[in-house]
C-alpha cells in the first residue's frame, strides 16, 4: 500500500543525495516528525544507508524523532532568557515531565522542544505552549502552568 | 612535479599532491595518527598528527595537508608535542580510567599516545558519558564510553564492508557512535566482520569474550571437550610471542591445545579439504544440469549475512555448502562421536577462529540440529593468544606434536583457504580432476593469488572456457554484484570473503595486523603449499574414508543432511 511517505518521496528524483536534508524537512512538515518508515523508505530512494540519514537527523536540532505532545513547549534559550534563567527552567521541566528536550511525555500529552530567541526578551525567561505566551517563568511556577493544561485536558474528557 | 620541501631542518623531495605525512612517512619520520587509516582519503578529525609549518607559523594536519613548494616543517617542535599532549589530555578527560581493567590494554593506541607524550596525571577533570555498553550482537561488542570518536569504525565498515551499520549520531559533546535508532548492534545491518575492532585504537569495540565458558567446560569431567582450528590461525600466532611473522606454527599449535586440556585436536583444514568435495561437486552438477550460476562461495560468514540482507537477489547463487568449520562441528557431534562411543551431549566442540563472525555463525538457528549445535563455541586468534599466555605456555619451548587423526590429516589446497583465493583455487582443483581425470597443470591458479581486492581469470577445462573471480572485502563484492545485476554472464564460479586479504586479514586476528604481517601469512601459505606433497583435496586419504565409511559421496542424501544449509532474506535496517 501506498503511504503518504511514498506520494512525497514520488516527487524527487532517486538516487539524488544532496535532496536528503529537504526531504526529511518535507516529511516533517507533513507528518509532524520523522517516522521509522521515513529513514527506511528515504534511505531506499536516495541509496543512503538509514545509519547516515539517522546521524544526519540526530544532528540537527530541527528534526523531530517522535511526534509532538499535544502541548508542545517550546522553551527560548535565547541570550536574554538565558541571563534571567532559562536553564534551570528547562531542567525542571525536563525533570516534571520525566522527558529531555526535543521528546514527548509517554502519555503524548506534553513535548519539549528547545528554540532559540523567539523575540519576547521583555517576557524572558520565555516559554510558548501551543502558541500562548508564559512570561517571566520560574521553576516554580512551572508545575502550575502544566497543571493548567492538565485540568483542561480532563475537563475536556 | 617534484617539490622542494624542510622537514626538521633537512631537505627533502616531495611530488606534488602528496600528503605531509605521506612525506614523513616516507623519510622514516613518525608523527602520531589516531583517526588516519592508511589509503584512505584523510578525516582530519582528531588533530594527533599536527605539525609546524615554520614558514607561515601555521600548526597544520599532516594527513590532510598538501605539500607546498617551500614549506618548512617541524614535526617535534615542542609547540607540536605540547599539542599533542593537551589533545590526548582532552581525549582522556572523559575517558574511563580503567586501563588495567581493559580488553585493550597493552593494545591500545590512546594508551601508547599517553605514555609516548608522557601524560603523568588527569590536568582536565570530566566524567564518562555514562553511554550503555552494547552487548547485543553475538559476535561484537561496544562500550561507547571508551570511544574517542576518531570514526575509523564508522570509515571501514562504509567504505571497505560497503555495510555503513554504524554512524556518529547526535552533535557536539553529546556525540556517540551508533546504529539507526541507536538500537543494538543485533538488529542492525551489521555482518559481524569486526574490521571495526581492528581499527578501532581503544576498548570501545571488541569481540565477544568466550573464555569462561571454555575453561568450565574443559574442567567440567563430564565433558569432553574438542578443538578445531581454521587454516590461518597457525600462521597468525608467531608474532604475538616474539618469532618472525608469518611463521607456521601448526605443530607446536597442536601441542599447546593439549596442554590447554582440550581432549581432541582437529585442523579445520580437514574439513576444508570436506567444503571443496562438496563445492567442486555442486559446482559440476550447476554447470552440467543448467543451475544457477555463477554460484558463489558460502565459507565466510560475513558475506553471508552481508548476502541475506544487501543481495537477496543472489542467495540461489550461494553455494549450499555449510561452511568447513561447520561441516567439522557436524561431522564432530556425528561420525566422531559414534566412532569414539562419546554422547553427543557431552561432547563440547570448539573452534578458533581468525573471525568474529563465525561466533554469530555458530549459534544461527540452521546449525543446530535436534537440540545440538555444530559448535558449541567460537574462540577468535585474539582468544587463544590470551588463553595461551594465561596459563603460561612458553610457545618456544613446546615440542610440535601431530593433529588428532582421523578428521586431522589435510591438503596443501585447504590450508589455502586462509587467504583470498585460496578456496577458489582449491575448488578448480579438484573440479578440473573430477571433470577431466587429470590433475591441473602445477596444481597453481597464479592469477588469482595475492591480496588485490579484485582477482579474475579463466581456466579452461575441457572444452569449457571457467570464468572465475575472486573478491576481498564486501566494498569489492558489491562492484562485482553489480556488474552481474547490470549483465555480465561470464562467470561461472565467484569467492567472496569478508575481510581484506581474506581470513589471515579477518576481524578476529591479532591486533596490529598490518600490511607486512598479511604479506608474510600469505607466503607462508603458499610456500608450504609448495612444499606438502599432498596438494589436492580429493587425494586427502581421510576424506576418502570418511565418504566410504559415513557420507556415501559427495551431494549424498547424508552429505546434504549434514554439511549443507540454506539461506533465508534478513529483514534489517540497511
Amino acid at each position: 500500500m501506498k503511504t503518504r511517505i511514498d506520494e512525497y518521496l514520488a516527487e524527487f528524483p532517486k538516487n539524488k543525495q544532496e535532496s536528503l536534508i529537504p526531504i526529511l524537512q518535507g516529511i516533517q512538515e507533513q507528518e509532524g516528525y520523522l517516522p521509522e518508515e521515513a529513514f527506511v523508505k528515504v534511505g531506499q530512494h536516495l541509496s543512503i544507508p538509514t545509519s547516515k540519514i539517522f546521524g544526519v537527523a540526530t544532528f540537527y536540532n530541527q528534526f523531530r524523532l517522535e511526534p509532538n505532545g499535544k502541548y508542545h513547549v517550546q522553551v527560548c534559550r535565547g541570550t536574554a532568557c538565558h541571563v534571567l534563567g532559562s536553564a534551570t527552567v528547562l531542567e525542571e521541566m525536563e525533570k516534571q515531565l520525566k522527558i529531555k528536550a526535543g521528546s514527548t511525555t509517554k502519555d503524548g500529552l506534553f513535548s519539549i522542544e528547545v528554540v532559540a530567541c523567539i523575540g519576547a526578551c521583555g517576557l524572558a525567561p520565555v516559554i510558548c505552549i501551543n502558541g500562548d505566551f508564559h512570561a517571566k517563568v520560574t521553576p516554580e511556577s512551572i508545575e502550575e502552568i502544566f497543571n493548567q493544561y492538565r485540568n483542561q485536558e480532563e475537563s475536556n474528557d | 612535479m617534484s617539490l622542494n620541501i624542510e622537514v626538521n631542518n633537512k631537505q627533502v623531495e616531495a611530488q606534488q599532491g602528496e600528503m605531509i605525512l605521506d612525506v614523513l612517512e616516507r623519510n622514516g619520520i613518525k608523527v602520531p595518527t589516531l583517526c588516519h587509516i592508511k589509503d584512505f582519503f584523510p578525516s582530519g578529525a582528531c588533530r594527533m598528527c599536527v605539525v609546524e609549518d615554520e614558514r607561515s607559523g601555521r600548526m597544520i594536519t599532516a594527513c590532510s595537508y598538501p605539500i607546498e613548494e617551500g614549506m618548512k616543517i617541524k614535526t617535534h617542535s615542542p609547540k607540536v608535542v605540547e599539542s599533542r599532549k593537551t589533545i590526548v589530555e582532552l581525549l582522556l578527560a572523559n575517558h574511563p580510567d580503567d586501563c588495567l581493567y581493559c580488553v585493550r590494554n597493552g593494545h591500545c593506541d590512546l594508551q601508547d599516545l599517553s605514555k609516548d607524550l608522557n601524560v603523568t596525571e588527569r590536568r582536565i577533570a570530566g566524567k564518562p558519558n555514562g553511554t550503555p555498553q552494547d552487548f547485543s550482537s553475538s559476535a561484537i561488542s561496544r562500550d561507547p564510553d571508551k570511544c574517542i570518536l576518531c570514526g575509523r569504525c564508522v570509515r571501514i565498515c562504509e567504505q571497505t564492508m560497503g555495510v555503513s551499520a554504524i554512524d556518529f549520531i547526535n552533535r557536539g559533546s553529546e556525540t556517540v557512535i551508533g546504529t539507526t535508532f541507536d538500537k543494538g548492534l543485533n538488529t542492525s545491518s551489521c555482518v559481524n566482520c569486526g574490521q571495526c575492532i581492528n581499527v578501532c585504537p581503544t576498548g570501545a569495540l571488541h569481540e565477544k569474550p568466550h573464555y569462561n565458558e571454555i575453561r568450565d567446560a574443559i574442567n567440567d569431567p563430564e565433558k569432553t571437550v574438542v578443538v578445531q582450528y581454521a587454516p590461518a590461525i597457525s600462521i597468525s600466532l608467531a608474532e604475538e610471542f616474539g618469532l618472525e611473522p608469518g611463521k607456521d606454527l601448526n605443530g607446536v599449535l597442536n601441542a599447546a591445545l593439549r596442554k590447554l586440556g582440550f581432549n581432541f585436536v582437529f585442523d579445520t583444514t580437514f574439513s576444508a579439504d570436506l567444503t571443496i568435495m562438496e563445492e567442486a561437486s555442486e559446482l559440476i552438477e550447476r554447470v552440467s544440469t543448467g543451475g544457477t550460476l555463477p554460484m558463489i562461495t558460502s565459507c565466510c560468514p560475513g558475506w553471508i549475512k552481508y548476502a541475506e540482507e544487501f543481495a537477496p537477489d543472489f542467495l540461489g547463487n550461494l553455494s549450499s555448502c555449510k561452511s568447513p568449520m561447520q561441516m567439522l562441528g557436524a561431522v564432530i557431534k556425528t561420525h566422531f562421536a559414534e566412532q569414539s562411543n562419546i554422547k553427543k551431549e557431552e561432547l563440547y566442540s570448539v573452534a578458533i577462529m581468525p573471525c568474529t563472525a563465525k561466533k554469530f555463525e555458530a549459534q544461527r538457528d540452521e546449525m543446530t540440529r535436534n537440540g545440538i549445535t555444530d559448535i558449541d563455541v567460537v574462540l577468535t586468534t585474539r582468544e587463544l593468544i590470551n588463553y595461551i599466555k594465561l596459563s603460561g605456555l612458553d610457545l618456544s619451548k613446546i615440542e610440535p606434536e601431530m593433529v588428532d587423526s582421523p578428521l586431522g590429516v589435510r591438503s596443501t589446497a585447504g590450508k589455502l583457504f586462509g587467504v583470498s583465493g585460496g578456496v577458489m583455487e582449491a575448488a578448480v582443483r579438484t573440479a578440473y580432476y573430477k571433470l577431466t581425470g587429470e590433475e591441473l597443470l602445477n596444481f597453481q591458479v597464479p592469477e588469482i593469488r595475492g591480496l588485490n581486492g579484485r582477482k579474475e581469470t579463466k581456466i579452461k577445462i575441457n572444452d569449457l572456457e571457467v570464468g572465475v573471480a575472486v573478491v576481498n572485502s564486501l566494498a569489492k563484492a558489491k562492484e562485482l554484484l553489480d556488474e552481474i545485476r547490470e549483465g555480465r554472464n561470464d562467470l561461472h564460479f565467484i569467492e567472496v570473503m569478508a575481510c581484506p586479504g581474506g581470513c589471515i586479514g579477518g576481524g578476529g586476528q591479532p591486533f596490529n595486523t598490518d600490511e607486512d604481517a598479511l604479506k608474510a601469512r600469505a607466503k607462508t601459505l603458499y610456500s608450504i603449499d609448495d612444499r606438502d606433497s599432498l596438494k589436492v583435496s580429493h587425494k586427502n586419504p581421510e576424506i576418502i574414508e570418511l565418504y566410504k565409511d559415513f557420507l556415501g559421496e559427495p551431494l549424498s542424501h547424508k552429505s546434504h543432511d549434514l554439511l549443507h544449509t540454506k539461506y533465508c532474506k534478513r529483514d534489517v535496517l540497511l
